[in-house]
């Protein structure tokens, strides 16, 4: 019972997600073009809405080229790595509270397991597998460079990363993001505590997913494609699935950790119908999501890109420095409290 | 900006830039603004441009509404100063009062380079650079136009006689 209910609960999500990131990128097309005087894609059905299956349809139609002298298999196992491991991050956001269906009650997230935080960390940090892996298995040097830089900049960002999360966790003492969302619900949401943490944690969350201004791996001035350069047809496809999956899965998580995840102030769920307020819920969270999934983009549409040096320079000198003041400062004011 | 000796120009920045993120956000004022300013995406199969009468388009041969008959009396100006060589002109005599006619006038749209010598060079102002720049051929030969796409009535044509009446 318990599994099949799991796997309901992955196939929703995993659907959702990819039907989302559909049209992320036609969002994301649009966004582009408005802030260039465009209009953006608006052919394809009324105000360009299938755009994204016609995307799709010509991904999926198009040949896989596999550069001579390439290593075949790892080619085809790195896209692959990417969009597991970028929808597997998924498993622990909670989406909501709770739903009841035949007088049981269903937690609003696919596994709640004690450690989610952890989780999650160690799922984003694998997404770099896939990268380097295709960067090296393509025989290329622009690839061999995009996927050097993308373990490169992991390496950099992944602390100031940890460290800057660890000040939530000291707050609301639980590595489960359940218990973070109803510690805020609450009570303030940690952005009020946990100003420069968020800063910190955006901006390393930017690196990780390799978006604008952090976009170094693929960095087509310089690096053509970078990873991606000798991918074709649905095999670049799932890298771009990937990208988009891991910028919900970091704008969710920073909802979750920082804006109180489902939770909304002076709103008390308890007192609603259980399946009502899941449906709140739900909107809620992916309303915020939705929010910071726009900010990726706009910063995307706005800043340049960071040169290498500049990035390792922010990375170890800037935001690594932050991060232990960030975690230094929190445990003192905890500590006097207590 | 500063020379700080090894070639490299720093450049000097206030404290307030220097933490970035105020002028992250200032950044970000400016595109979210663009994205609210009037877009320039002409719709182009939908909303077509028309262009001025500078505007050189397809090389077109006058014909006077009340006649009927093109003004053009084959002198074989326009072909000779062509530099392209796409203009073939046979002559013909006729009954009217300019005595010659161009019996075949062709001019191949892959060779045109929309230069204007044609116009500049033709006595009868006949010869003249129409607004039309929607040129699509499915095949060489098409590309060939003869009299029956060429000839266009005076009436169409009036601004660009305008502008050489008062520019040339």
């Amino acid at each position: 019972m318990i599994a099949v209910v799991a796997l309901i609960k992955i196939i929703v999500v995993v659907l959702v997600v990819l039907g989302a990131v559909a049209y992320l990128v036609l969002l994301e097309r649009k966004i582009s073009a408005y802030m260039q005087d465009r209009i953006g894609p608006n052919r394809v059905g009324p105000k360009g809405m299938f755009q994204p299956f016609a995307d799709i349809l010509k991904l999926v139609l198009k040949e896989l080229i596999v550069p001579e002298q390439a290593n075949g298999f790892v080619h085809a196992l790195a896209p692959v790595i990417s969009i597991t491991v970028a929808l597997s991050a998924l498993a622990v956001i909670p989406f909501g509270n709770y739903i009841v269906i035949g007088g049981q009650k269903i937690s609003l997230m696919i596994a709640n397991v004690n450690i989610g935080v952890l989780y999650i960390l160690a799922m984003s940090s694998l997404g770099v597998y896939g990268i380097t892996l295709s960067g090296w298995s393509s025989n290329s040097k622009y690839s061999l460079l995009g996927g050097l830089r993308s373990s490169a900049q992991m390496i950099s960002y992944e602390l100031s990363l940890g460290l800057s999360i660890i000040g939530v966790l000291m707050i609301d003492g639980t590595l489960r993001l359940d218990r973070i969302v109803t510690a805020q619900g609450s009570g303030l949401w940690n952005i009020v505590y946990q100003p420069l943490g968020f800063l910190v944690f955006i901006t390393a969350a930017f690196a990780e997913t390799n978006r604008l201004p952090f976009d170094l791996p693929e960095a087509e001035p310089e690096l053509v494609g970078g990873y991606h350069t000798e991918y074709s047809g649905m095999r670049w496809g799932l890298f771009f699935l990937s990208e988009y999956t891991s910028m919900i899965v970091s704008s969710a998580l920073i909802v979750t950790l920082y804006f109180g995840g489902w939770s909304l102030p002076y709103v008390d769920y308890a007192a609603m119908f259980p399946n009502i307020a899941a449906i709140i819920e739900i909107v809620t969270f992916l309303a915020k999501t939705g929010i910071f999934i726009f900010i990726y983009m706009w910063v995307r549409w706005t800043l340049p890109r960071f040169r290498y040096d500049q990035l390792m320079n922010v990375g170890w000198k800037i935001m690594l420095p932050l991060a232990i003041v960030n975690l230094l400062g929190t445990g003192a004011v905890l500590l006097a409290v207590k | 900006m500063t020379n700080n000796g090894n070639g490299k120009i720093k450049p000097k920045m206030t404290f307030w830039e220097k933490l970035y993120f105020p002028e992250i956000i200032h950044g970000m004022t400016i595109t979210m603004k663009a994205m609210f300013r009037p877009k320039f995406t002409r719709q182009y199969p939908e909303e077509r441009w028309n262009p001025p009468p500078v505007f050189r388009g397809r090389p077109v041969l006058v014909v006077e509404d009340e006649t009927g008959v093109e003004r053009c009396v084959a002198c074989g100006l326009c072909a000779r100063v062509c530099p392209s060589l796409a203009i073939q002109v046979q002559a013909a005599e006729t009954e009217l009062d300019k005595e010659r006619y161009p019996e075949l006038f062709e001019i191949n749209m892959l060779r045109c380079i929309f230069c204007g010598f044609c116009e500049e060079v033709c006595p009868e102002e006949a010869i003249i650079m129409s607004k039309d720049f929607e040129l699509t051929f499915s095949e060489p030969k098409d590309a060939i136009f003869g009299k029956d796409k060429l000839l266009i009535p005076r009436s169409q044509l009036e601004d660009r006689l305008e502008f050489l009446k008062q520019y040339r």
